[in-house]
């Protein structure tokens, strides 16, 4: 398909009222990709439903049209995951911003998709309660999206992701019927399908309700920022912490490239050196003064020459402003950049980036390093020219070569920014062929025609009419007792 | 019924290459770890083979400075801890009957225990599984690190679908450090009221609290609080209790009450229910169970002489749920509400011959 009907428009106007479609080609610019840039895809139309109801409405047309639909929340993923699908449209949730139950009480927080992610710990923060999934862009990115994309954020390591503080979901299902997944209470009879739908990027129906699980604050919050000479030593006193026992509610290291464009963009003020360590522990007061001293003395026995605890909130906020500005920061430093997501067993550190190190020297090509330290999720920035000749390829390799570094390490191909459009071709390096099938075998149960957000995630499609698997003899067949008829 | 036969296989490749000769013969399979809650959900209309996990019980890798493991299905509770504990690490669990309950099976049954307060259930602690499907399809997802978004989440699938996916080979965790320091500390509340407000204030404190426990019954209830950490650390948060209500140290095995619910005597019936925190000082007194032990979380188990069937009504229509965990003519599980289309459509996807634990599971899956 490469336009819709007359009668169509008709449909989808009626379905949702004529302020909801969105068809003027300059209008549906906005919408041909989303926070990776580098793919850009025209939808038929953007349609913007206010209601569980509206989404059933257009979902059922696209179901019968079967045309493919694409669900997106602000736009701000990194894979293209909200990438448009050619002969598709686009379902934006943005008018759906309702924040639709705040239960204190019991530490939940019912909310439309198209919820901000920091709305909800503003609508809490002066109870004292905070949602604790914090991606770095969480004051533009959508609940919607982070269910997508299972966002983690710098402070998972104590708190965990997205799919730790979604109790419940409504969903619209590709043939737009409404499912209610997981609940308002814990363990509801049933497969965990709560837990597959959060981080399936859309694949499997869109959400237009989520229970959230919020935290209370911790009494007190303290930050630790430690220069050492190099992210060798940083890495070593990263072991130390780990092997001590603590879990702080963060551990972040940034190299003096990250440093250098952070300090440009915010003037956080932190040390210059080649590994910085920011480490952040909450909790009780007396505890986590106890362990501050230790971590401390972890710090000075790897070998920082410069350990500094934040002193008040504001100098707090501004460590952590540099650290979620670094990405954005990167331009300041270098006309382009490539972001990289992937991860590695913690200890495979120090070999990761040597390797980097060495690749960064061939080809000639800058690579800052921004690292959730305590998971190993390893944020990468390749930074290039893009009006020299050849560099943007190069780029692209390299990213493409840290990738598959982290995979040979034992890691993963994406901690949080997901596979979307970007990682399909690396699935099948990650995975074996019979792991993706397997998988796929969810989305057959949820979406036999393939039409949420097809051509994502997974490098090729599973025919869902095929039954699973392919025949093999019984044994009793192999070896000659019985035959088949 | 004959009797089943049972298969013990010594490596996952043996066990998928039976499960598919079980599959293709049509035979119904019930897969086995150390067979502690074999009870659990509803009796499968048929088995024919019984393939257990014995052999499979190595911990496979133990990587201590990055917090994980890798372990076969049939590794007991016990003996994984026993492991971790030498480099001072934990599965932060306290699941029933760890000296025989596998791995394999607590996944399957979804059985964590009170830590999960604040470590989270296994949904949240498993990063990795590798499970064999009655085609014999050997299939991994997940993987050996903790932060991982790459393709579909099969470990949260497959934990607590009671053996009806496919069968558990292996699974990978994040693991905790051992608490330097742990203390027990139980308050005695003067009426249901003042158990419920008190639960609620410690939950809507700024304590780090491992575990919070409300057991007894509808006549009366102790509360009994798990600090975990360094010394100061518990000390000033006894203190801060103590501000709420007196409370006093006491003995850790107050945490096996869930486990003491068992056995049961003729007439006698196990429920886990499953209920918002708020909700739990009402739903003790509604229960009228001989004993119930509930979690912060909302999560308890209770033993009980009376009709389940109207208490599970009263606890649906309030948005919870309540389970059967001992064997009843009653259906186990309740409702699943409008997703049973959906689990019905997963089940098919996995297991199209409904050869794995036919019938035991929800809505008759």
């Amino acid at each position: 398909m490469t336009s819709l009907s007359q009668s169509l428009w008709a449909e989808f106007r009626a379905a949702i009222g004529d302020g909801g479609v969105i068809w003027s080609p300059e209008e549906l610019k906005t919408y041909e990709c989303d926070g990776l840039t580098n793919f850009r895809v025209m939808p038929l139309a953007v349609l913007l439903p206010v209601s569980t109801q509206q989404v059933q409405a257009v979902v059922r047309i696209c179901h019968r049209e079967r045309i493919p639909f694409v669900a997106r929340g602000s736009g701000t993923g990194l894979s293209g995951g909200a990438l448009p699908v050619a002969g598709g449209v686009v379902i934006s949730l943005a008018r759906m911003k309702r924040i639709l139950e705040v239960d204190l009480e019991n530490a939940r927080v019912v909310v439309e998709p198209g919820v901000i992610n920091l709305e909800v710990t503003n609508r809490v923060s002066s109870a004292g309660f905070f949602y604790a999934p914090d991606p770095s862009s969480q004051s533009v990115c959508s609940i919607g999206g982070n269910v997508a994309e299972n966002s983690g954020g710098a402070h998972c390591l104590k708190y965990g992701f997205t799919t730790t503080h979604v109790l419940g979901l409504e969903v619209v299902l590709p043939d737009g019927s409404v499912a209610n997944l997981g609940g308002n209470t814990l363990d509801a009879p049933g497969y965990d399908l709560a837990g597959v739908f959060v981080g399936a990027e859309g694949t499997l129906g869109i959400a237009t309700k989520i229970i959230l699980r919020i935290v209370k604050r911790p009494e007190v919050i303290q930050t630790l920022l430690a220069a050492f000479p190099t992210a060798n030593e940083a890495g070593s006193a990263v072991s130390g912490i780990i092997a001590a026992g603590i879990v702080p509610a963060a551990i972040e290291m940034m190299d003096s490239l990250a440093i250098q464009a952070a300090e440009a963009a915010v003037h956080a003020n932190y040390p210059q050196c080649d590994g910085l360590l920011l480490v952040e522990l909450d909790g009780p007061a007396a505890e986590v003064a106890a362990l501050m001293e230790q971590v401390n003395g972890i710090c000075h026995q790897h070998g920082a020459w410069e350990i500094r605890v934040a002193q008040s909130e504001a100098e707090r906020a501004l460590v952590w402003k540099g650290r979620k500005a670094a990405f954005a920061a990167m331009g300041r430093v270098s006309p382009n950049y490539i972001v990289q997501d992937g991860v590695i067993p913690r200890t495979a550190l120090p070999a990761v980036l040597d390797q980097i190190d060495i690749w960064s020297k061939e080809t000639g090509l800058r690579v800052a390093n921004v690292f959730h330290a305590g998971d190993g999720n390893l944020h990468p920035l390749v930074l290039y020219d893009r009006r020299i000749a050849g560099q943007e390829h190069a780029a692209e390799h390299l990213a493409e070569r840290i990738l598959q570094l982290c995979i040979d390490k034992g890691g993963s191909i994406t901690g949080e920014h997901g596979v979307g459009e970007e990682k399909k071709h690396m699935m099948s390096k990650m995975f074996a062929e019979p792991d993706l099938q397997t998988m796929q075998r969810v989305r057959c149960a949820f979406d036999p025609l393939q039409l949420s957000n097809p051509t994502k995630v997974f490098p090729r499609p599973r025919l869902c009419g095929e039954q699973p698997g392919e025949y093999k003899p019984h044994v009793l067949e192999s070896t000659g007792v019985a035959e088949r008829f | 019924m004959s009797q089943p036969s049972l298969s013990v296989p010594g490596s996952p490749q043996e066990l998928a290459e039976v499960l598919a000769a079980a599959n293709a013969a049509g035979q119904a399979v019930a897969p086995r770890g150390g067979g502690s809650k074999s009870d659990w959900g509803n009796p499968p209309i048929r088995t024919d083979l019984i393939l257990s996990t014995a052999q499979l019980n190595r911990v496979i890798e133990h990587a201590w400075a990055d917090m994980t493991v890798t372990v076969e299905a049939g590794c007991t509770v016990a003996s994984l801890q026993a492991t971790l504990a030498e480099h001072g690490q934990r599965l932060a669990i306290d699941p029933l009957w760890p000296e025989r309950a596998t791995i394999g099976g607590i996944l399957a049954a979804n059985d964590s225990g009170a830590l999960r307060l604040r470590y989270g259930a296994l949904r949240d602690l498993i990063i990795g599984i590798t499970v064999a499907l009655p085609d014999g399809t050997i299939a991994l997802s997940g993987g050996k690190v903790v932060k991982n978004v790459a393709g579909y989440d099969l470990p949260k699938l497959m934990t607590g679908a009671l053996g009806t996916l496919g069968v558990i080979t292996q699974a990978v965790f994040r693991l905790h450090p051992l608490p330097r320091l742990s203390r027990t500390l139980s308050i005695t509340p003067s009426n249901p009221e003042d158990a419920q407000r008190l639960i609620l204030a410690i939950q809507n404190s700024q304590l780090a609290h491992s575990a919070l426990q409300c057991r007894g019954n509808h006549a009366s209830v102790e509360l009994d609080i798990l600090l975990e950490g360094t010394e100061a650390g518990i000390d000033a948060q006894q203190a801060a209790i103590h501000s709420l209500a007196p409370v006093r140290e006491n003995d850790p095995d107050v945490w096996s009450a869930r486990q003491q619910l068992w056995p049961v005597e003729e007439g006698e019936a196990i429920v886990k229910f499953s209920v918002l925190p708020s909700q739990i000082a009402d739903t003790v007194a509604q229960l009228k169970a001989s004993r119930c032990v509930v979690q912060a979380t909302g999560i308890g188990h209770a033993k009980l002489k009376n009709d389940v069937a109207p208490l599970r009504q009263e606890l649906e229509s309030k948005g919870g749920s309540l389970v059967l965990l001992t064997p009843s003519k009653l259906d186990a599980w309740g409702s699943a509400g409008d997703s049973l289309p959906l689990l019905r459509a997963v089940k098919r996807q996995f297991d199209p011959n409904n050869i794995l634990n036919p019938g035991r599971f929800v809505g008759g899956i």
